[in-house]
């Protein structure tokens, strides 16, 4: 099983294309006040994270998500 | 005031739009004369973002029906049926639904999206599963929300996707519904039914689709996108509306499993709503009857769909991906389509504007809905309405 912190490195990954030029990813880093994505780009993310973990990240999990550290934390769960 | 800051942001856009001119949230139909036709802004207008399909909000026999059964039973029921009692005019109108679509048994809702609420948040609970397409209605993804259950969404009319997320639930796939709808309110595209039939049945899971834009639109007897698709016999449960084709307000749910009748001691959205009102219920009584009895409105519904379609296709626009009822033209940007929309109004042409939280991909539309109540003339004054506008992309 993968640990948190081997999940948050693949998140940084995956939202490297959406980062503003300069910025630096941290686990604390707020998805949505921080990297300024909207709602469109938030659920493309969820989508490439899904393919890449194989699983479906239900909807009700989205709003308990604010930083790189929750998102990991929820992969984790569900993965187990 | 704490409780009412967050609608600040709120209030800023509507001063902002109200600037433009744009108060879209508050058009007035100063007088209706048609299902077509009604002065908006002191301006006859032509109105071609109704959900009218059909034409039969000005129809006589629906008008006399709705007339004689309020002086019969009054004007409204006070209650719930489960409290007040049932009315003879629900119990006929299930019947009918029913027989109409073949199935064992119907639901009266108060409106579709009651129907929506009622059905998904009764159906399901927590520890079930919806697999939605992502385009669904606002309806849709409120009734998934209440009932507890785990929302997936699937790209919009992706049935591999829709595959993919099936094969990654396992054996929870028994406890799945899958919500998809026959024609989706924004675009108008249509959902592969057949291959999500056939995934269903494959996975195990049931299936519920939403015919609300599709009722006396598609299919031999109109019956909606699973009558078209052939394969309507593999449909759970059919939701729809009686407020868009049959020109009253209330929505319904048809199934051919025997518990639906369970259902209705379950679903607090149909308990703790007043039920419709017998002029209500006659009135789309009439209407159903219509729709079956009258076939050439489904065919005048088409030509004027096809017809518009075509017009604004040759004049340059982005539309969306099919001919419907439903069309939707792009607009690149927010402040093109406030500024096309108010153009339209000004040459007599009233479309519903879809600024962008609205729309499927966030872009800013212009919807038109086409009625079979339209002639060709009006047909061609929208069209010539939008060509007058079409400077504003364009230049």
């Amino acid at each position: 099983m993968q640990n948190l912190e081997q999940l948050q490195q693949q998140l940084f990954q995956i939202l490297e294309p959406f980062v503003p030029q300069g910025f630096e990813l941290k686990a604390e880093t707020d998805l949505v006040t921080d990297l300024n994505l909207d709602s469109m780009k938030v659920m493309d993310i969820v989508a490439e994270v899904e393919d890449v973990f194989d699983i479906s990240i239900p909807l009700n999990l989205l709003p308990d998500i604010r930083t790189v550290e929750d998102f990991a934390s929820q992969l984790q769960k569900i993965i187990q | 005031m704490a409780l009412f800051e967050k609608f600040q942001p709120l209030e800023l856009e509507r001063q902002a739009l109200a600037e433009l001119g744009v108060e879209s949230i508050n058009v007035v139909m100063e007088d209706v004369f048609s299902p077509t036709e009604a002065v908006i802004n002191g301006r006859r207008t032509i109105l071609a973002g109704t959900n009218n399909y059909l034409g039969l909000t000005f129809d006589p026999e629906c008008i006399e029906s709705a007339c004689t059964a309020a002086q019969k039973e009054g004007t409204g029921t006070t209650g719930s049926r489960m409290a007040n009692g049932s009315y003879s005019g629900h119990l006929a109108l299930e019947r009918e639904l029913a027989e109409y679509f073949g199935m064992r048994g119907a639901i009266v809702f108060s409106t579709g999206y009651v129907a929506n609420l009622g059905m998904l948040s009764s159906l399901t609970g927590p520890g079930d599963v919806f697999l939605i397409d992502a385009d669904c209605h606002a309806s849709i993804y409120d009734g998934c929300r209440l009932s507890g259950a785990d929302i997936i969404r699937f790209r919009h009319n992706d049935a591999g996707d829709l595959e993919k997320r099936l094969r990654r639930l396992g054996d929870k796939t028994a406890n799945t519904l899958i919500v998809v709808e026959g024609i989706y309110s924004m675009l108008g595209d249509r959902a592969p039914l057949a291959e999500i039939t056939d995934l269903k049945r494959r996975y195990g899971a049931y299936l519920l689709v939403d015919e609300a834009h599709s009722l006396g639109v598609l299919g031999d007897n109109g019956r909606g996108l699973g009558e078209e698709t052939g394969v309507q016999s593999h449909v759970d449960f059919i939701v729809g509306t009686f407020s868009k084709s049959l020109a009253g307000i209330g929505g319904f749910c048809v199934s051919d499993h025997p518990e639906l009748d369970l259902i209705r001691y379950a679903n607090r959205p149909y308990i703790f709503t007043a039920s419709p009102s017998p002029a209500t219920v006659a009135s789309t009584r009439k209407a159903l009857e219509i729709l079956r009895s009258r076939p050439e409105l489904r065919e005048k519904l088409w030509d004027n769909a096809n017809r518009l379609y075509r017009g604004l296709k040759e004049l340059g626009f982005v539309l969306s991906p099919e001919p419907s009822p439903i069309i939707a033209v792009r607009v690149p940007s927010k402040a093109q389509a406030f500024a096309i929309w108010l153009g339209l109004q000004q040459n007599g042409v009233y479309v519903n504007l879809v600024p962008g939280q609205g729309s499927p991909d966030g872009s800013a539309l212009l919807r038109c809905s086409v009625s079979a109540g339209h002639s060709p003339e009006q047909i061609d004054k929208i069209r010539k309405a939008f060509a007058s506008q079409i400077g504003i992309i364009q230049g």
